[in-house]
């Protein structure tokens, strides 16, 4: 048991996780820490181990080799032969589906952690009434999980992950399933129930967005690596891997710092400014905003900018804006690929793009940073 | 804020079907001639009972000695069969559905045997299993004086026989429904194996279970073949009601009409008292 | 693709009704005629042999049998079924035939049947007497009194005073007899030629007091036979000469 005891979400414990898991076409290598309290958001494309994680921490799964401890509890260690099974872990989930007990009240769904753990009935009741008026279903108390909406099912199965007071909680993608409506409002009450309270917690996702409100720190995962890791902020806006640069939704061309910014494996170079641990001759990113990125049906003259030449890949209507999302020209670079261009429709309209187009992407060189990319 | 919630989940209740409004999406016409002639092909024959049935002389039928003592045996051994059915194949229907181990789809396919072995072979194999002279049976007798043949277990046996996969097939289906996911959130809310099992999965199969047993129940009740095979044909001891309606259409074809009718009405009394929970479930 | 499943499937229809309706056909494909003999299911060994005498006898003339329990096929002639003659294994079941006016003539009495007990190879449990049966350390299966082996237990019975306490009162005669072949009883009440048919896995003892209650097998050509003139020819044959032979060589009585 936690030391909050059932039903207290307050601190929770520190966790320090190193785990190998290997299966045929697919490996998952990765060390995690997180302090008490602390939210570490992992961020990562499909297939990149994201669920693996989350199983091997839960103990659905064993994985190969390695150790997971949450605060001073070894729950899993390879080498002394030690799996705590999934019950005794203190280690809680809120997943993608609510995935309430169908057969149970909201406050029977509630309180099955705290009876699970012995908590006597008429207790365990009455905190779980305490928690669903903590997440504002105070109403809901006595419905079944037919009778309720989709983001009700959600704060419900909130409070049920909490009632026991887990040492750790894990967030798979807690608002992937949510209506639009639904979402803001989840995305705040999960800020305060978890990151206001100081309760340690494992948030798997797509959104930078969820990673920003509800994270101190990021981990960025990708083909069972970590390929990136800081506090939340930094990683998003200086992204050093084209998967962190996509969901923060910045463009990003990989190479190497020279003086004037960035040198790419082809040659080219691109102008930008250098942040203060980049050295000429490191690996980098030069990262700019797509809104920072004019494009022009014939290459415009003046003062020094980065000319991209690209050719029109796709379309995309983003409210008031259109991304124009770049391909290879014959014979160009190929990575400007997947480049992006936020350019209002009128824009689209005087250059009569349409997909295949010939077009070029101007970039000012005060908006490009340089970041050291490791390796 | 309790106000917008009840809004909400109003709203959502509203989606649920209104016959008066919604139209849904319609079925194809051509659907309705196959069903129409399915339906008629059961309800039909049955109708014909009714029209042969003897109304004048019903109550003299079903009222005498032979047919009152196989309709309480038929009762008994469908409803202690059905219990069997429970307790042996539901723990069978959660191994199937859970268990890892290899060759559980052989194991499930072999479950099924009864419902394509006609049920008279059904009772020569456990006549030649547990008969006196049977595999097992003889060291029953030898060892206990037990014989099961020509006694009342042995009907129950046979039923259990032919009934099991109708339970096993069912509950299984539920299990596999209902997935490990439940399971699985119960054990991150520090519910043990045990507990997720009682607490969880049991509650969500139950209206698999209820359904299973429900048929499993009608086919004890209509069991034939295996029975006289195995457990022969006495009043009060063996003789059920199928058994009894066989032996009375030799001479009298008006008690095996009563006595039809009587099996009838007793199905339709089951399905319509299991079969509301087993359609609403628990949901 | 579509065109083809539909002509197949038209087909197949097409053949199982044929197969279905043509039972009756008086005239098959090679010309031959088709006599349809409903019999009781005891008869099943010498009536096949005399299909294949009457075949001998009269080119031409297919002979299709149709055993079961005598009362199954009255039942079925009564509702219309295309026999031309009927062997029947008792004489209440042939009256109900020619109760619904379905007899062509007074049906003939061509066998007669007595019961006889039918024990384990070697009688291992000195069964010697009809009285025996009611030993209390025996199983003993009968057949239940509906059927006309169970109404012939039941004359013995009341006749000689002993009553029995079967395990099991069997639908048919086969089913009592399968009971004590398979070593689960230890005597049945069965027909001498049923046991001889069992060959050697039951012996039988037969009893003085079995004469009390015989049973008629009536034959009949069934009134308007789609094959009248052969019908009573397989009639003749099967109460003649040839048919007493046959009939004795398998146990029946004969009148």
């Amino acid at each position: 048991m936690s030391p909050g005891g059932p039903g207290t979400p307050g601190t929770g414990s520190g966790l320090d996780a190193a785990i190998s898991l290997q299966r045929p076409g697919f490996g998952l290598d990765v060390e995690l820490a997180a302090a008490p309290g602390e939210v570490l958001a992992v961020l990562g494309p499909n297939g990149a181990g994201k669920s693996t994680l989350l199983g091997v921490l839960a103990g659905l799964l064993r994985p190969d080799a390695g150790h997971v401890r949450v605060g001073d509890t070894v729950i899993t260690d390879t080498a002394a032969g030690v799996h705590v099974p999934a019950h005794r872990r203190g280690v809680g989930l809120l997943a993608q589906q609510a995935l309430l007990f169908p057969h149970l009240t909201a406050v029977g769904n509630v309180a099955f952690g705290p009876r699970a753990a012995g908590v006597p009935r008429r207790e365990a009741e009455r905190r779980a009434r305490e928690l669903l008026a903590e997440v504002d279903v105070a109403a809901l108390a006595d419905r079944r999980p037919a009778q309720m909406s989709g983001g009700q099912q959600q704060r419900v199965a909130l409070a049920r992950a909490l009632a026991p007071g887990p040492g750790l909680l894990l967030l798979d993608e807690p608002l992937a399933a949510l209506d639009v409506d639904a979402t803001p409002a989840m995305r705040s009450l999960l800020r305060r129930m978890i990151r206001d309270a100081k309760q340690t917690a494992v948030l798997v996702t797509h959104s930078a967005l969820d990673a920003l409100v509800l994270a101190d720190r990021v981990v960025v995962l990708t083909g069972g690596r970590v390929v990136e890791h800081g506090p939340t902020r930094e990683v998003l806006t200086r992204p050093r891997s084209p998967f962190t640069a996509r969901i923060a939704g910045l463009d990003l061309v990989p190479g190497t710092a020279c003086a004037e910014g960035l040198r790419t494996d082809d040659g080219t170079v691109v102008s930008g400014r250098s942040d203060s641990a980049t050295a000429p001759g490191d690996r980098a990113v030069a990262v700019f905003p797509p809104s920072a990125v004019a494009v022009y049906a014939e290459p415009p003259h003046g003062s020094p900018r980065n000319l991209l030449p690209v050719r029109l890949a796709a379309i995309e209507p983003r409210g008031d804006v259109v991304r124009l999302r770049a391909g290879a020209v014959d014979g160009g670079p190929d990575w400007v690929e997947g480049l992006a261009a936020d350019v209002t429709p009128a824009a689209v309209a005087d250059l009569g793009a349409e997909p295949g187009s010939a077009l070029w992407f101007v970039v000012k060189a005060t908006e490009v940073g340089i970041h050291a990319a490791g390796s | 804020m309790t106000t917008t919630l009840d809004q909400e989940s109003r709203s959502r209740r509203r989606s649920a079907p209104d016959r008066r409004h919604d139209t849904g999406v319609g079925l194809p016409w051509l659907l309705w001639i196959p069903a129409a002639l399915a339906f008629a092909l059961i309800v039909f024959p049955v109708l014909g009972l009714l029209i042969k049935a003897d109304w004048a002389r019903m109550p003299e039928l079903l009222l005498s000695d032979a047919a009152l003592d196989a309709l309480r045996l038929s009762l008994l051994t469908a409803a202690i069969s059905t219990a069997l059915c429970i307790v042996l194949g539901g723990p069978l229907a959660v191994v199937l559905a859970r268990g890892r181990l290899r060759g559980l789809r052989m194991l499930r396919s072999v479950v099924l045997l009864p419902l394509v072995l006609p049920p008279v072979v059904g009772g020569l194999a456990l006549l030649f299993l547990l008969g006196r002279t049977g595999l097992v049976g003889r060291g029953l007798d030898l060892a206990f004086g037990i014989t099961v043949p020509f006694t009342t277990a042995a009907v129950v046996l046979a039923q259990t026989f032919v009934a099991m996969p109708f339970l096993v097939v069912s509950l299984e289906g539920a299990l596999r429904t209902a997935g490990r996911r439940y399971e699985a959130v119960a054990a991150t809310l520090g519910a043990s194996p045990a507990l997720a099992f009682r607490r969880i999965t049991v509650p969500l199969v139950l209206p698999g279970l209820a359904s299973g047993a429900v048929l499993a129940f009608a086919r004890c009740l209509g069991e034939f073949g295996a029975t006289i095979a195995f457990a022969g044909s006495l009043q009060g001891t063996t003789r059920t009601l199928p058994l009894l309606v066989y032996l009375e259409r030799e001479t009298d074809v008006d008690a095996a009409v009563a006595l039809s009718l009587l099996l009838v009405v007793v199905a339709v009394v089951v399905i319509a008292v299991g079969r509301p929970r087993t359609v609403e479930g628990l949901r | 693709m579509k065109v083809r499943v539909l002509t197949v499937v038209t087909a197949v229809l097409c053949l199982a009704l044929a197969g279905c309706g043509g039972g009756s056909d008086g005239a098959g494909a090679s010309g031959n005629r088709t006599l349809n003999v409903f019999a009781a299911a005891s008869l099943t060994d010498v009536f096949t042999t005399f299909e294949k005498q009457f075949e001998t006898e009269n080119p031409g003339v297919d002979v299709k049998l149709n055993f079961g329990s005598s009362s199954d096929l009255a039942q079925q002639i009564v509702n219309g079924a295309p026999a031309d003659v009927f062997a029947a294994a008792s004489d209440a079941t042939m009256k109900s035939v020619t109760d619904a006016g379905l007899a062509a003539g007074t049906p003939t009495v061509f066998a007669t049947n007595v019961l006889q007990i039918a024990t384990a190879p070697g009688n291992p449990k000195g069964i010697a007497s009809f009285a025996d049966l009611a030993r209390p350390d025996l199983k003993v299966v009968v057949c239940a009194p509906q059927v006309p082996c169970g109404a012939a237990s039941d004359k013995v019975e009341k006749a000689t005073g002993v009553t029995l306490t079967p395990v099991s009162e069997e639908p048919d005669v086969k089913s009592t007899l399968g009971k004590v072949s398979t070593g689960n009883a230890d005597a049945g009440l069965v027909y001498p030629t049923d046991v001889l048919a069992a060959g050697n896995r039951v012996q039988g003892v037969s009893f003085p007091e079995a004469d009390r209650a015989p049973t008629n097998y009536p034959i009949a050509v069934v009134k308007g036979a789609p094959q009248a003139e052969p019908a009573q020819r397989f009639q003749d044959l099967v109460t003649g000469e040839f048919g007493r032979k046959t009939l004795q060589a398998a146990g029946f009585g004969t009148p």
